[in-house]
Protein backbone atom coordinates (compact mmCIF):
# COMPACT_ATOMS: atom_id res chain seq x y z
CA UNK A 1 0.00 0.00 0.00
CA UNK A 2 1.01 3.84 -0.69
CA UNK A 3 2.33 5.63 2.03
CA UNK A 4 0.78 8.76 2.85
CA UNK A 5 1.76 11.50 -0.16
CA UNK A 6 2.74 13.80 2.61
CA UNK A 7 5.84 11.52 3.44
CA UNK A 8 7.25 12.17 0.02
CA UNK A 9 5.89 15.91 -0.80
CA UNK A 10 7.72 17.71 2.04
CA UNK A 11 7.99 21.38 2.59
CA UNK A 12 11.38 20.87 0.94
CA UNK A 13 10.30 19.44 -2.00
CA UNK A 14 7.49 21.59 -2.65
CA UNK A 15 9.96 24.53 -2.34
CA UNK A 16 12.33 23.32 -4.89
CA UNK A 17 9.35 22.81 -7.15
CA UNK A 18 8.27 26.12 -6.79
CA UNK A 19 11.45 27.52 -6.95
CA UNK A 20 14.25 25.09 -8.54
CA UNK A 21 17.97 25.73 -8.47
CA UNK A 22 20.03 25.68 -11.00
CA UNK A 23 17.12 26.41 -13.45
CA UNK A 24 18.34 27.57 -16.91
CA UNK A 25 21.38 26.71 -19.54
CA UNK A 26 25.17 26.59 -19.88
CA UNK A 27 26.22 28.09 -23.20
CA UNK A 28 28.92 26.82 -24.17
CA UNK A 29 29.20 23.19 -22.40
CA UNK A 30 31.05 20.62 -21.89
CA UNK A 31 28.50 18.17 -21.38
CA UNK A 32 24.82 17.90 -22.70
CA UNK A 33 21.85 15.59 -22.15
CA UNK A 34 18.37 15.42 -23.40
CA UNK A 35 16.32 13.15 -20.77
CA UNK A 36 12.14 12.38 -21.58
CA UNK A 37 9.46 9.89 -19.78
CA UNK A 38 7.37 9.40 -22.73
CA UNK A 39 4.50 8.14 -21.35
CA UNK A 40 3.75 11.28 -18.96
CA UNK A 41 5.52 14.35 -21.36
CA UNK A 42 7.83 14.87 -18.59
CA UNK A 43 11.26 16.49 -20.87
CA UNK A 44 14.72 17.66 -19.17
CA UNK A 45 17.64 19.53 -20.72
CA UNK A 46 20.81 18.79 -18.34
CA UNK A 47 24.38 21.01 -19.13
CA UNK A 48 27.15 20.61 -17.52
CA UNK A 49 30.89 22.26 -17.71
CA UNK A 50 33.13 19.47 -16.51
CA UNK A 51 36.77 20.33 -16.19
CA UNK A 52 39.71 18.00 -14.24
CA UNK A 53 37.29 15.44 -13.64
CA UNK A 54 35.16 17.78 -11.43
CA UNK A 55 31.47 19.39 -12.40
CA UNK A 56 32.26 22.94 -11.97
CA UNK A 57 28.57 23.77 -12.94
CA UNK A 58 25.64 22.27 -14.01
CA UNK A 59 21.96 23.70 -15.04
CA UNK A 60 18.72 21.66 -16.36
CA UNK A 61 15.52 23.16 -18.39
CA UNK A 62 12.67 21.52 -18.95
CA UNK A 63 9.31 20.60 -17.39
CA UNK A 64 7.19 18.29 -15.42
CA UNK A 65 6.07 17.00 -12.20
CA UNK A 66 6.82 18.38 -8.67
CA UNK A 67 8.58 15.26 -8.01
CA UNK A 68 11.03 15.48 -11.37
CA UNK A 69 10.95 19.26 -10.97
CA UNK A 70 12.65 19.15 -7.10
CA UNK A 71 14.54 15.96 -7.68
CA UNK A 72 16.63 17.70 -10.84
CA UNK A 73 16.95 21.08 -8.69
CA UNK A 74 18.45 18.86 -5.67
CA UNK A 75 20.78 16.82 -7.97
CA UNK A 76 22.33 19.84 -9.45
CA UNK A 77 23.07 21.13 -6.22
CA UNK A 78 24.29 18.28 -4.64
CA UNK A 79 26.91 17.35 -7.61
CA UNK A 80 27.79 20.59 -8.43
CA UNK A 81 31.46 20.97 -7.55
CA UNK A 82 32.18 17.15 -7.08
CA UNK A 83 34.06 14.86 -9.11
CA UNK A 84 32.41 12.93 -12.23
CA UNK A 85 33.17 9.66 -10.49
CA UNK A 86 31.45 10.60 -7.39
CA UNK A 87 28.24 11.83 -8.95
CA UNK A 88 28.13 8.31 -10.68
CA UNK A 89 28.66 6.94 -7.59
CA UNK A 90 25.61 9.38 -6.02
CA UNK A 91 23.36 8.19 -8.78
CA UNK A 92 23.66 4.73 -8.68
CA UNK A 93 22.93 5.29 -5.52
CA UNK A 94 19.73 7.58 -5.72
CA UNK A 95 18.82 5.08 -8.00
CA UNK A 96 18.56 1.91 -6.08
CA UNK A 97 16.88 4.02 -2.69
CA UNK A 98 14.10 5.12 -4.76
CA UNK A 99 13.49 1.21 -5.90
CA UNK A 100 13.71 0.38 -2.17
CA UNK A 101 16.86 -1.42 -2.75
CA UNK A 102 19.25 1.12 -0.43
CA UNK A 103 18.14 2.30 2.93
CA UNK A 104 19.86 5.40 3.61
CA UNK A 105 19.46 4.95 7.28
CA UNK A 106 21.41 1.33 7.08
CA UNK A 107 24.24 1.61 4.57
CA UNK A 108 25.94 4.10 4.02
CA UNK A 109 25.54 6.31 0.84
CA UNK A 110 26.66 9.83 -0.18
CA UNK A 111 23.38 10.73 -0.63
CA UNK A 112 23.08 13.60 1.99
CA UNK A 113 19.51 15.29 2.01
CA UNK A 114 18.16 13.60 -1.09
CA UNK A 115 17.85 10.84 1.06
CA UNK A 116 14.17 12.96 1.23
CA UNK A 117 13.20 11.35 -2.03
CA UNK A 118 13.49 7.79 -0.34
CA UNK A 119 8.80 7.87 0.07
CA UNK A 120 9.08 7.92 -3.74
CA UNK A 121 9.70 3.59 -3.41
CA UNK A 122 6.31 3.85 -2.00
CA UNK A 123 5.10 4.67 -5.09
CA UNK A 124 5.97 2.80 -7.92
CA UNK A 125 4.64 4.84 -10.86
CA UNK A 126 6.59 8.14 -9.92
CA UNK A 127 10.02 5.87 -9.52
CA UNK A 128 11.21 7.32 -13.40
CA UNK A 129 10.32 11.06 -12.37
CA UNK A 130 12.68 11.17 -9.36
CA UNK A 131 15.35 9.09 -11.71
CA UNK A 132 14.61 11.47 -14.80
CA UNK A 133 17.57 13.69 -13.87
CA UNK A 134 20.06 11.33 -12.68
CA UNK A 135 19.19 9.21 -15.67
CA UNK A 136 20.29 12.04 -17.93
CA UNK A 137 23.16 13.06 -16.02
CA UNK A 138 24.56 9.35 -16.44
CA UNK A 139 24.10 10.15 -20.10
CA UNK A 140 25.56 13.07 -20.37
CA UNK A 141 28.33 11.97 -18.47
CA UNK A 142 28.99 8.90 -20.88
CA UNK A 143 28.61 11.49 -23.81
CA UNK A 144 25.24 10.14 -25.07
CA UNK A 145 22.55 13.00 -26.20
CA UNK A 146 19.36 11.18 -25.00
CA UNK A 147 17.66 8.87 -22.95
CA UNK A 148 14.34 7.88 -21.69
CA UNK A 149 13.47 6.40 -18.86
CA UNK A 150 10.56 4.64 -20.06
CA UNK B 1 -33.73 18.41 -23.82
CA UNK B 2 -37.43 17.05 -23.07
CA UNK B 3 -38.64 13.27 -23.22
CA UNK B 4 -39.99 11.11 -20.96
CA UNK B 5 -39.31 10.90 -17.18
CA UNK B 6 -36.31 8.50 -16.95
CA UNK B 7 -35.94 6.56 -13.69
CA UNK B 8 -33.41 7.05 -11.79
CA UNK B 9 -30.38 4.54 -11.49
CA UNK B 10 -30.44 2.26 -8.12
CA UNK B 11 -26.14 3.17 -8.23
CA UNK B 12 -25.87 1.32 -4.64
CA UNK B 13 -27.33 -1.90 -6.18
CA UNK B 14 -25.29 -1.31 -9.22
CA UNK B 15 -22.23 -1.00 -7.14
CA UNK B 16 -22.95 -4.44 -6.00
CA UNK B 17 -22.48 -6.24 -9.00
CA UNK B 18 -19.05 -4.93 -9.28
CA UNK B 19 -16.79 -6.90 -6.85
CA UNK B 20 -13.83 -4.48 -7.41
CA UNK B 21 -16.27 -1.10 -6.18
CA UNK B 22 -17.01 -3.26 -3.02
CA UNK B 23 -13.45 -3.61 -2.28
CA UNK B 24 -11.34 -0.72 -0.25
CA UNK B 25 -8.51 1.25 -1.85
CA UNK B 26 -5.76 1.98 0.66
CA UNK B 27 -8.22 1.21 3.36
CA UNK B 28 -10.99 3.86 1.47
CA UNK B 29 -13.58 3.22 -0.62
CA UNK B 30 -12.98 3.23 -3.98
CA UNK B 31 -13.75 5.92 -5.86
CA UNK B 32 -13.67 4.82 -9.37
CA UNK B 33 -13.49 7.95 -11.87
CA UNK B 34 -11.67 6.21 -14.70
CA UNK B 35 -13.77 4.53 -17.11
CA UNK B 36 -12.56 6.84 -19.93
CA UNK B 37 -9.29 4.46 -19.61
CA UNK B 38 -10.83 1.80 -18.91
CA UNK B 39 -14.74 0.42 -17.77
CA UNK B 40 -14.86 -1.48 -15.44
CA UNK B 41 -16.71 -5.47 -15.96
CA UNK B 42 -19.79 -6.47 -14.12
CA UNK B 43 -19.55 -9.72 -12.54
CA UNK B 44 -22.26 -10.79 -14.74
CA UNK B 45 -19.68 -10.25 -17.93
CA UNK B 46 -16.94 -11.67 -16.20
CA UNK B 47 -19.13 -14.57 -14.85
CA UNK B 48 -20.11 -15.25 -18.91
CA UNK B 49 -16.77 -15.27 -19.86
CA UNK B 50 -15.72 -17.87 -17.64
CA UNK B 51 -18.82 -19.68 -17.73
CA UNK B 52 -17.76 -19.85 -21.78
CA UNK B 53 -14.06 -21.15 -20.59
CA UNK B 54 -14.98 -23.86 -18.34
CA UNK B 55 -17.73 -25.20 -20.38
CA UNK B 56 -18.39 -24.26 -24.11
CA UNK B 57 -14.74 -23.48 -25.24
CA UNK B 58 -12.93 -24.50 -28.29
CA UNK B 59 -12.35 -22.95 -31.53
CA UNK B 60 -14.24 -21.23 -33.64
CA UNK B 61 -15.45 -21.78 -37.42
CA UNK B 62 -13.37 -25.21 -37.30
CA UNK B 63 -14.06 -28.78 -37.29
CA UNK B 64 -17.54 -30.83 -37.07
CA UNK B 65 -18.19 -31.18 -33.29
CA UNK B 66 -20.82 -30.17 -31.16
CA UNK B 67 -18.33 -28.63 -29.45
CA UNK B 68 -17.10 -26.23 -32.35
CA UNK B 69 -20.55 -25.36 -33.01
CA UNK B 70 -21.73 -24.55 -29.92
CA UNK B 71 -18.79 -22.71 -29.66
CA UNK B 72 -19.27 -20.80 -33.02
CA UNK B 73 -22.83 -20.50 -31.79
CA UNK B 74 -22.19 -18.14 -29.05
CA UNK B 75 -19.36 -16.28 -30.70
CA UNK B 76 -21.81 -15.29 -33.81
CA UNK B 77 -24.51 -14.23 -31.30
CA UNK B 78 -22.07 -11.72 -29.97
CA UNK B 79 -21.67 -10.63 -33.06
CA UNK B 80 -25.79 -10.11 -33.59
CA UNK B 81 -25.28 -8.29 -30.14
CA UNK B 82 -23.10 -5.85 -31.50
CA UNK B 83 -24.94 -5.50 -34.37
CA UNK B 84 -28.35 -4.35 -33.04
CA UNK B 85 -26.31 -2.74 -30.44
CA UNK B 86 -25.18 0.25 -33.19
CA UNK B 87 -28.15 -0.45 -35.43
CA UNK B 88 -25.77 -1.92 -38.08
CA UNK B 89 -27.91 -3.19 -41.05
CA UNK B 90 -26.12 -6.77 -40.91
CA UNK B 91 -24.07 -8.79 -38.79
CA UNK B 92 -21.38 -9.49 -41.43
CA UNK B 93 -20.59 -5.58 -41.64
CA UNK B 94 -19.57 -6.36 -37.64
CA UNK B 95 -15.69 -7.37 -37.46
CA UNK B 96 -13.97 -8.25 -34.30
CA UNK B 97 -10.39 -6.75 -34.02
CA UNK B 98 -8.29 -6.55 -31.02
CA UNK B 99 -9.56 -2.86 -30.01
CA UNK B 100 -10.72 0.67 -31.25
CA UNK B 101 -6.51 0.55 -32.58
CA UNK B 102 -6.50 -1.92 -34.10
CA UNK B 103 -9.79 -1.36 -36.06
CA UNK B 104 -8.31 1.94 -37.47
CA UNK B 105 -4.92 0.56 -38.46
CA UNK B 106 -7.13 -2.56 -40.24
CA UNK B 107 -8.99 1.17 -41.82
CA UNK B 108 -5.91 3.01 -42.72
CA UNK B 109 -3.76 -0.58 -43.77
CA UNK B 110 -6.69 -2.09 -46.01
CA UNK B 111 -8.84 0.70 -47.63
CA UNK B 112 -6.31 3.37 -47.40
CA UNK B 113 -3.68 1.25 -49.04
CA UNK B 114 -5.87 0.72 -51.77
CA UNK B 115 -7.46 4.25 -51.99
CA UNK B 116 -4.69 6.92 -51.21
CA UNK B 117 -2.01 7.90 -53.81
CA UNK B 118 0.60 10.79 -53.89
CA UNK B 119 -0.82 13.89 -53.36
CA UNK B 120 -4.23 13.38 -51.69
CA UNK B 121 -4.96 14.87 -48.60
CA UNK B 122 -6.29 12.96 -45.21
CA UNK B 123 -8.45 15.15 -43.08
CA UNK B 124 -7.77 14.86 -38.94
CA UNK B 125 -9.82 16.87 -36.66
CA UNK B 126 -7.97 18.51 -34.03
CA UNK B 127 -9.40 16.53 -31.17
CA UNK B 128 -8.52 12.80 -32.30
CA UNK B 129 -6.96 9.95 -29.95
CA UNK B 130 -3.23 9.06 -31.41
CA UNK B 131 -5.00 5.93 -32.54
CA UNK B 132 -6.43 8.15 -35.48
CA UNK B 133 -3.81 9.60 -35.96
CA UNK B 134 -0.96 7.84 -36.17
CA UNK B 135 -2.14 5.15 -38.68
CA UNK B 136 -3.09 8.15 -41.01
CA UNK B 137 0.38 9.37 -40.85
CA UNK B 138 2.02 6.27 -41.33
CA UNK B 139 -0.07 5.95 -44.57
CA UNK B 140 0.49 9.21 -45.51
CA UNK B 141 4.36 8.72 -45.20
CA UNK B 142 4.27 5.50 -47.29
CA UNK B 143 1.55 7.28 -50.46
CA UNK B 144 3.16 10.89 -49.98
CA UNK B 145 -0.21 11.90 -48.83
CA UNK B 146 -0.57 14.73 -46.46
CA UNK B 147 -2.78 15.77 -43.26
CA UNK B 148 -4.77 18.40 -42.71
CA UNK B 149 -6.34 19.18 -39.18
CA UNK B 150 -10.02 20.75 -38.96
CA UNK B 151 -9.37 23.88 -36.41
CA UNK B 152 -11.48 23.84 -32.97
CA UNK B 153 -12.00 27.11 -29.91
CA UNK B 154 -11.25 27.27 -26.56
CA UNK B 155 -13.60 25.50 -25.50
CA UNK B 156 -12.84 22.13 -27.41
CA UNK B 157 -15.50 22.51 -30.46
CA UNK B 158 -14.61 21.92 -33.94
CA UNK B 159 -14.44 24.81 -36.45
CA UNK B 160 -17.19 23.63 -38.81
CA UNK B 161 -17.09 26.68 -40.76
CA UNK B 162 -13.69 25.69 -42.10
CA UNK B 163 -14.89 22.28 -43.10
CA UNK B 164 -16.43 23.04 -46.61
CA UNK B 165 -13.08 24.72 -47.09
CA UNK B 166 -11.19 22.16 -45.79
CA UNK B 167 -12.77 19.51 -48.24
CA UNK B 168 -10.88 20.26 -50.93
CA UNK B 169 -11.33 17.88 -53.93
CA UNK B 170 -7.31 16.44 -52.90
CA UNK B 171 -9.26 14.96 -49.81
CA UNK B 172 -9.83 11.20 -49.53
CA UNK B 173 -10.95 10.43 -45.91
CA UNK B 174 -11.65 12.09 -42.65
CA UNK B 175 -10.56 10.69 -39.56
CA UNK B 176 -12.98 12.31 -36.53
CA UNK B 177 -13.64 10.98 -32.87
CA UNK B 178 -17.35 10.61 -32.01
CA UNK B 179 -16.73 12.04 -28.66
CA UNK B 180 -13.11 13.22 -27.32
CA UNK B 181 -11.61 11.23 -24.97
CA UNK B 182 -9.84 14.26 -23.13
CA UNK B 183 -12.67 17.09 -23.58
CA UNK B 184 -15.57 15.53 -23.42
CA UNK B 185 -16.91 17.03 -26.52
CA UNK B 186 -19.61 15.42 -29.06
CA UNK B 187 -19.12 16.24 -32.45
CA UNK B 188 -22.15 16.46 -34.67
CA UNK B 189 -21.17 13.99 -36.79
CA UNK B 190 -24.14 13.86 -38.69
CA UNK B 191 -23.75 16.98 -40.18
CA UNK B 192 -20.12 16.05 -40.10
CA UNK B 193 -20.19 13.35 -42.46
CA UNK B 194 -23.11 14.66 -44.40
CA UNK B 195 -20.66 17.55 -45.68
CA UNK B 196 -17.93 14.95 -46.31
CA UNK B 197 -20.28 12.60 -48.50
CA UNK B 198 -21.41 15.63 -50.55
CA UNK B 199 -17.60 15.82 -51.41
CA UNK B 200 -17.16 12.46 -51.63
CA UNK B 201 -15.29 11.87 -49.04
CA UNK B 202 -14.85 8.50 -46.87
CA UNK B 203 -15.65 9.07 -42.86
CA UNK B 204 -13.81 6.74 -40.50
CA UNK B 205 -15.22 7.51 -36.77
CA UNK B 206 -13.52 6.51 -33.71
CA UNK B 207 -16.50 5.49 -31.47
CA UNK B 208 -14.47 4.41 -28.35
CA UNK B 209 -15.37 7.19 -26.00
CA UNK B 210 -18.97 7.14 -27.71
CA UNK B 211 -20.19 3.90 -27.68
CA UNK B 212 -20.37 4.07 -23.43
CA UNK B 213 -22.80 7.60 -23.51
CA UNK B 214 -24.58 7.76 -26.44
CA UNK B 215 -26.92 5.09 -28.49
CA UNK B 216 -25.46 5.01 -31.39
CA UNK B 217 -27.06 4.41 -35.01
CA UNK B 218 -24.42 3.75 -37.74
CA UNK B 219 -27.17 3.90 -40.38
CA UNK B 220 -28.67 7.46 -39.11
CA UNK B 221 -25.28 8.69 -38.82
CA UNK B 222 -23.96 7.27 -42.42
CA UNK B 223 -20.80 6.33 -41.06
CA UNK B 224 -18.83 4.71 -43.91
CA UNK B 225 -16.37 3.37 -40.37
CA UNK B 226 -17.10 3.07 -37.16
CA UNK B 227 -14.72 1.64 -34.38
CA UNK B 228 -14.98 1.02 -30.76
CA UNK B 229 -13.13 -1.40 -27.73
CA UNK B 230 -15.11 -3.63 -25.58
CA UNK B 231 -13.30 -2.35 -22.84
CA UNK B 232 -14.67 1.04 -22.97
CA UNK B 233 -18.02 -0.61 -22.72
CA UNK B 234 -17.85 -2.71 -19.55
CA UNK B 235 -16.88 -5.48 -21.30
CA UNK B 236 -13.47 -7.05 -21.82
CA UNK B 237 -10.00 -5.92 -23.34
CA UNK B 238 -8.67 -7.45 -25.89
CA UNK B 239 -11.63 -7.52 -28.20
CA UNK B 240 -12.95 -4.63 -30.33
CA UNK B 241 -15.32 -4.17 -33.42
CA UNK B 242 -14.89 -2.31 -36.66
CA UNK B 243 -18.16 -1.56 -38.71
CA UNK B 244 -18.17 -0.83 -42.34
CA UNK B 245 -20.56 -0.15 -44.93
CA UNK B 246 -20.81 -2.97 -47.11
CA UNK B 247 -19.83 -1.87 -50.36
CA UNK B 248 -16.65 -0.63 -49.00
CA UNK B 249 -15.68 -3.80 -46.41
CA UNK B 250 -16.34 -5.71 -49.76
CA UNK B 251 -14.25 -3.65 -52.11
CA UNK B 252 -11.09 -4.15 -49.54
CA UNK B 253 -8.32 -6.33 -49.59
CA UNK B 254 -7.75 -8.31 -46.91
CA UNK B 255 -5.29 -7.17 -44.23
CA UNK B 256 -3.37 -9.83 -42.46
CA UNK B 257 -3.20 -13.09 -43.76
CA UNK B 258 -3.84 -16.57 -42.32
CA UNK B 259 -5.95 -19.38 -41.03
CA UNK B 260 -9.93 -18.30 -41.16
CA UNK B 261 -9.97 -15.86 -43.58
CA UNK B 262 -9.48 -18.24 -46.65
CA UNK B 263 -12.13 -20.27 -48.60
CA UNK B 264 -9.05 -22.23 -50.47
CA UNK B 265 -5.19 -21.86 -50.38
CA UNK B 266 -2.86 -23.34 -53.06
CA UNK B 267 0.93 -22.98 -53.78
CA UNK B 268 -0.36 -21.06 -56.81
CA UNK B 269 -3.39 -18.99 -55.40
CA UNK B 270 -5.31 -18.71 -52.25
CA UNK B 271 -9.09 -17.37 -52.52
CA UNK B 272 -10.21 -15.53 -49.30
CA UNK B 273 -13.33 -15.09 -47.29
CA UNK B 274 -16.56 -12.85 -47.79
CA UNK B 275 -17.21 -10.24 -44.82
CA UNK B 276 -16.69 -10.61 -42.08
CA UNK B 277 -14.50 -13.34 -42.38
CA UNK B 278 -11.94 -12.19 -45.00
CA UNK B 279 -10.43 -9.59 -41.70
CA UNK B 280 -10.62 -12.25 -39.27
CA UNK B 281 -7.46 -14.18 -40.01
CA UNK B 282 -6.49 -16.61 -36.99
CA UNK B 283 -8.15 -17.49 -33.79
CA UNK B 284 -10.42 -14.58 -32.82
CA UNK B 285 -10.95 -13.61 -28.90
CA UNK B 286 -13.85 -15.76 -28.23
CA UNK B 287 -14.43 -15.21 -25.05
CA UNK B 288 -13.97 -11.30 -25.03
CA UNK B 289 -16.26 -11.46 -27.94
CA UNK B 290 -18.34 -13.08 -25.95
CA UNK B 291 -17.68 -11.01 -23.10
CA UNK B 292 -18.85 -7.98 -24.69
CA UNK B 293 -22.05 -9.27 -25.83
CA UNK B 294 -22.60 -9.82 -22.23
CA UNK B 295 -21.68 -6.62 -21.56
CA UNK B 296 -24.33 -5.10 -24.12
CA UNK B 297 -26.81 -7.17 -22.70
CA UNK B 298 -25.99 -5.34 -19.06
CA UNK B 299 -26.04 -2.17 -20.35
CA UNK B 300 -29.29 -2.70 -22.25
CA UNK B 301 -30.87 -4.11 -19.28
CA UNK B 302 -30.17 -0.24 -17.50
CA UNK B 303 -31.11 1.17 -20.33
CA UNK B 304 -29.13 3.47 -22.21
CA UNK B 305 -31.06 6.68 -21.45
CA UNK B 306 -31.16 6.26 -18.38
CA UNK B 307 -26.83 6.13 -18.16
CA UNK B 308 -27.06 9.19 -20.52
CA UNK B 309 -29.28 11.19 -17.80
CA UNK B 310 -27.44 9.88 -15.09
CA UNK B 311 -23.92 11.12 -16.06
CA UNK B 312 -25.13 14.14 -17.36
CA UNK B 313 -26.41 14.93 -14.34
CA UNK B 314 -23.57 14.18 -12.35
CA UNK B 315 -21.03 15.78 -14.71
CA UNK B 316 -23.66 19.25 -13.98
CA UNK B 317 -22.87 18.73 -10.51
CA UNK B 318 -19.38 17.82 -10.99
CA UNK B 319 -18.66 20.75 -13.11
CA UNK B 320 -20.19 23.07 -10.68
CA UNK B 321 -18.39 21.74 -7.66
CA UNK B 322 -14.88 22.00 -9.69
CA UNK B 323 -15.75 25.51 -10.76
CA UNK B 324 -15.79 26.52 -7.28
CA UNK B 325 -12.41 25.46 -6.52
CA UNK B 326 -9.95 28.65 -6.36
CA UNK B 327 -6.72 28.27 -9.23
CA UNK B 328 -8.42 25.28 -11.43
CA UNK B 329 -9.66 25.33 -14.80
CA UNK B 330 -11.66 22.71 -16.47
CA UNK B 331 -10.46 21.82 -19.97
CA UNK B 332 -13.05 21.38 -22.37
CA UNK B 333 -16.42 23.04 -22.36
CA UNK B 334 -18.59 21.82 -25.37
CA UNK B 335 -22.23 22.53 -25.04
CA UNK B 336 -23.43 19.26 -24.35
CA UNK B 337 -20.11 17.56 -23.74
CA UNK B 338 -20.36 13.52 -22.58
CA UNK B 339 -19.05 13.09 -18.76
CA UNK B 340 -15.16 13.76 -19.17
CA UNK B 341 -13.92 15.91 -16.98
CA UNK B 342 -10.48 17.36 -17.62
CA UNK B 343 -9.14 19.95 -15.36
CA UNK B 344 -5.61 21.84 -14.47
CA UNK B 345 -4.26 23.03 -11.08
CA UNK B 346 -2.47 26.25 -11.21
CA UNK B 347 1.27 25.19 -10.23
CA UNK B 348 0.26 21.96 -9.71
CA UNK B 349 1.25 19.27 -12.11
CA UNK B 350 -1.45 16.34 -12.93
CA UNK B 351 0.91 13.73 -11.95
CA UNK B 352 1.17 15.36 -8.74
CA UNK B 353 -2.57 15.64 -8.65
CA UNK B 354 -2.90 12.23 -9.78
CA UNK B 355 -0.66 10.75 -7.07
CA UNK B 356 -2.02 12.70 -3.70
CA UNK B 357 -5.97 11.45 -5.45
CA UNK B 358 -4.91 7.77 -5.69
CA UNK B 359 -3.95 7.92 -1.89
CA UNK B 360 -7.42 8.88 -1.33
CA UNK B 361 -8.73 6.34 -3.29
CA UNK B 362 -9.89 8.67 -6.29
CA UNK B 363 -8.96 7.34 -9.45
CA UNK B 364 -8.36 9.32 -12.31
CA UNK B 365 -6.42 9.81 -15.24
CA UNK B 366 -3.54 11.99 -15.19
CA UNK B 367 -1.41 12.60 -18.42
CA UNK B 368 -1.44 13.60 -22.24
CA UNK B 369 -4.61 10.96 -22.73
CA UNK B 370 -2.26 10.14 -25.69
CA UNK B 371 -3.61 13.08 -27.25
CA UNK B 372 -0.73 15.33 -27.22
CA UNK B 373 -1.69 17.77 -30.23
CA UNK B 374 -4.92 18.35 -28.27
CA UNK B 375 -2.77 19.44 -24.94
CA UNK B 376 -0.57 21.29 -27.27
CA UNK B 377 -3.50 23.72 -28.56
CA UNK B 378 -4.34 24.08 -24.71
CA UNK B 379 -0.58 24.82 -24.05
CA UNK B 380 -0.27 22.35 -21.06
CA UNK B 381 1.36 19.40 -20.50
CA UNK B 382 -1.48 16.92 -19.43
CA UNK B 383 -4.63 16.86 -17.38
CA UNK B 384 -5.89 15.56 -14.41
CA UNK B 385 -9.22 13.80 -16.62
CA UNK B 386 -12.10 12.64 -13.87
CA UNK B 387 -14.76 10.48 -16.21
CA UNK B 388 -17.98 9.50 -14.80
CA UNK B 389 -19.58 6.38 -15.25
CA UNK B 390 -23.17 4.41 -14.52
CA UNK B 391 -22.19 3.41 -10.92
CA UNK B 392 -20.47 6.73 -10.06
CA UNK B 393 -22.73 9.58 -7.85
CA UNK B 394 -22.04 12.45 -6.05
CA UNK B 395 -20.63 10.72 -3.37
CA UNK B 396 -17.34 9.80 -6.08
CA UNK B 397 -17.61 13.75 -7.06
CA UNK B 398 -17.54 14.86 -3.36
CA UNK B 399 -14.23 12.26 -3.07
CA UNK B 400 -12.59 13.84 -5.57
CA UNK B 401 -13.18 17.58 -4.62
CA UNK B 402 -12.12 16.74 -0.83
CA UNK B 403 -8.99 15.28 -2.70
CA UNK B 404 -8.14 18.32 -4.48
CA UNK B 405 -8.01 20.63 -1.65
CA UNK B 406 -5.63 18.06 -0.36
CA UNK B 407 -3.75 18.48 -3.00
CA UNK B 408 -4.22 22.33 -2.88
CA UNK B 409 -3.04 21.98 0.67
CA UNK B 410 -0.18 20.34 0.51
CA UNK B 411 1.28 22.10 -2.45
CA UNK B 412 0.60 25.50 -0.37
CA UNK B 413 -1.85 28.49 -1.23
CA UNK B 414 1.00 30.25 -3.12
CA UNK B 415 1.37 27.49 -5.00
CA UNK B 416 -1.12 29.42 -7.61
CA UNK B 417 1.45 32.20 -8.26
CA UNK B 418 4.45 30.31 -9.00
CA UNK B 419 4.10 28.94 -12.55
CA UNK B 420 6.07 31.32 -13.43
CA UNK B 421 8.63 31.41 -10.77
CA UNK B 422 10.94 28.76 -12.41
CA UNK B 423 13.82 30.11 -13.58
Amino acid sequence: MASDPRELYQQVIIEHNRKPRNFGKLDPCTHHADGQNPLCGDELQLTLNIVDGRIEDIKFEGHGCAIDVASASLMTGAVKGKPVMEAEVMAEQFRRMVRGELDPATEANLLGKLSLFQGVKDLPVRVKCAVLPWATLHSALKGEATVSTE
Amino acid sequence: MSGPVLAPLDVAQIRKEFSLLCTPFHGKPLHYLDSAVSGQMPNAVIERMAHYQRFEHTNVHRGVSTLSQEATDRFEEAREKVRAFIHAPSAKQIIWTRGTTESLNLVAQSWGRANLKAGDEILLSAMEHHSNIVPWQMLATEKGASIKVIPMDDRGVLDLDSLDEMLTPRVRVLGITHVSNVLGTVNPLKEIIAAAHAKGVVVVVDGAQAVPHIAVDVMALDADFYAFSGHKLSGPTGVGVLYGKKELLESMPPWQGGGSMILSVSWEKTTFMGIPGKFEAGTPPIAEAIGLGAAIEYLNSIGLDRIAAHEHALLDYATKELNNIEGLRIIGTAPGKASVLSFVLDGIHPHDVGSILDHEGVVVRAGHHCAQPVMKRFDIPATTRASFAYFNDQADVDALVAAIHQVKDIFGADSFNSAEEQG
